[in-house]
C-alpha cells in the first residue's frame, strides 16, 4: 500500500529540494507545492521508474561525493596543465575496465565520476553491462590506471549501493 | 576590484567563446562539431552568469537554467541522430 | 574580503572555462579534445556560479541559491554528453591518436545498436 502511494520516496526528496531551488524561496506555501509536486510526479510516471533505489549506507555516499569532488578540483589543475603544455605531454590511450557493479545506477554514477575526474573519460559500456571503455588523457601503464579506477571508485560505490548481505 | 575581475573575465569567456565556435567552423567531423556546440552553450552560461553579476540582475539565471537543458537535450538528439538515424526511438 | 573572494572565484572560472576552450581548439584528435570542455569548462562554470551565489546572497535580498541548481545540472549532464559523444564517435570510427579499441567490440556495439 505504501509502496502503491510513495513509489520512490528519495525522488520524492529530491523533486521536493529541486522546487525550493527553483523558486528560491522557503515559505511554508512552497515546501507544500513541493512536496505535492514531489509526490505526483513519481506516482504518474511510475512506468518510466521499473527499479526502486536502494542506497545501503547513505553516509558512505556524502564521503564518495566529497572525495569526489575533491578529485575533480585536483583533477582540472592537471588536465589544465596538459591542455596549456600542448600535445607533448598527452599520450591518450583507451582502457577496459571490467564491472563488477550491477546497478544500473551505480553504474551510471561511476561512468559519470570516471568522467569528471583524472584525464579520464568514460568512452562505451558494453551492451552486457560488463566493460566500461575509458578513454585516458594521459595513460603511463594502463593497467595501474585500471586498478586506480576499480579501487577508488568502483569498490566505494559497490560498499554502497550493493553490499555483501 | 570586482569591476576589473568582471572585464579579465569577460575577455576570457568571450575568447572562450571565439575558439569555441573555431572549432564548430572547422571540424573535421560530425562529433567535433556537436562537442564545439556543447561547449558553446556551456560558454553562453557563463556569459550569462557573468551578465547577472555585474548588472545584478537574478533574472539572467533563468536564461541560463533554459540554456543549460536545452542545450543538453540537443546534443542528445544530436548524437542520438549519429547513432542510429533516428530520434524518436 | 568577500569582493576578493568573489573576484578570485570569477578569474578562477574564466580561466578554467577558457582553458576549456583552448582544449577543445589546439588538442590533436577528437577524443583528447573532448578532455577539455567536459572537465575544465564545468568545474569553470560552477565556479563563476558559486561566485553569483556568494554575490547574490550579500548583496541582495536574502540567501539566493537557485545558481547552485544550474551548477548540479551541469556537473549530472557534462558526462552524460561527453559519454554520449564518445560513444558515437567510436560508432562513426573518428580517427583517434591511441589505438581504438578492437573492431570486434565496436562491432558487438554495432550489433546492439541495431538489436535495441
Amino acid at each position: 500500500m505504501l509502496h502503491r502511494l510513495l513509489p520512490h520516496p528519495l525522488l520524492t526528496v529530491t523533486l521536493a529540494l529541486t522546487w525550493l531551488l527553483l523558486v528560491n524561496s522557503l515559505t511554508p506555501g512552497q515546501a507544500l507545492i513541493g512536496l505535492i509536486l514531489g509526490w505526483a510526479i513519481p506516482v504518474f510516471t511510475r512506468r518510466f521508474w521499473p527499479e526502486r533505489v536502494r542506497i545501503a549506507r547513505p553516509w558512505w555516499l556524502v564521503f564518495f561525493l566529497i572525495k569526489v569532488l575533491w578529485d575533480i578540483l585536483v583533477a582540472n589543475v592537471a588536465v589544465a596543465v596538459l591542455i596549456v603544455g600542448g600535445q607533448r605531454f598527452a599520450r591518450p590511450a583507451f582502457v577496459a575496465v571490467p564491472l563488477e557493479l550491477r546497478t544500473e545506477l551505480a553504474i551510471g554514477i561511476l561512468a559519470n565520476t570516471i568522467s569528471l575526474t583524472p584525464g579520464t573519460v568514460s568512452a562505451w559500456l558494453s551492451p552486457d553491462r560488463k566493460l566500461l571503455m575509458v578513454h585516458g588523457l594521459r595513460v603511463n601503464d594502463p593497467d595501474a590506471l585500471v586498478q586506480e579506477i576499480k579501487t577508488r571508485y568502483e569498490r566505494p560505490l559497490v560498499d554502497i549501493f550493493e553490499p555483501p548481505c | 576590484m570586482l569591476s576589473i575581475a568582471l572585464i579579465i573575465a569577460f575577455t576570457l569567456v568571450c575568447a572562450a567563446l571565439i575558439l569555441s565556435l573555431w572549432r564548430l567552423l572547422v571540424g573535421p567531423d560530425h562529433p567535433d562539431r556537436i562537442l564545439a556546440l556543447d561547449t558553446l552553450y556551456v560558454n553562453t552560461i557563463a556569459l550569462l552568469v557573468l551578465l547577472g553579476i555585474l548588472l545584478g540582475s537574478a533574472l539572467y539565471f533563468e536564461a541560463a537554467l533554459l540554456i543549460a537543458m536545452m542545450g543538453f537535450v540537443g546534443t542528445v538528439a544530436l548524437c542520438k541522430y549519429l547513432l542510429r538515424g533516428d530520434i524518436i526511438e | 574580503m568577500l569582493e576578493i573572494a568573489i573576484s578570485v572565484l570569477i578569474i578562477i572560472g574564466a580561466a578554467f572555462t577558457f582553458i576549456g576552450s583552448l582544449g577543445l581548439a589546439r588538442l590533436g584528435d577528437f577524443y583528447t579534445r573532448l578532455h577539455g570542455p567536459t572537465k575544465a569548462t564545468t568545474l569553470g562554470v560552477g565556479a563563476l556560479l558559486i561566485a553569483s551565489v556568494i554575490h547574490f546572497s550579500t548583496t541582495g535580498q536574502g540567501v539566493s541559491l537557485h545558481e547552485v541548481l544550474v551548477t548540479i545540472f551541469l556537473f549530472i549532464t557534462a558526462p552524460v554528453s561527453a559519454h554520449l559523444l564518445a560513444k558515437t564517435a567510436l560508432h562513426l570510427r573518428v580517427g583517434s591518436l591511441a589505438p581504438t579499441p578492437p573492431r570486434a567490440e565496436a562491432a558487438a556495439a554495432a550489433k546492439a545498436q541495431r538489436d535495441d
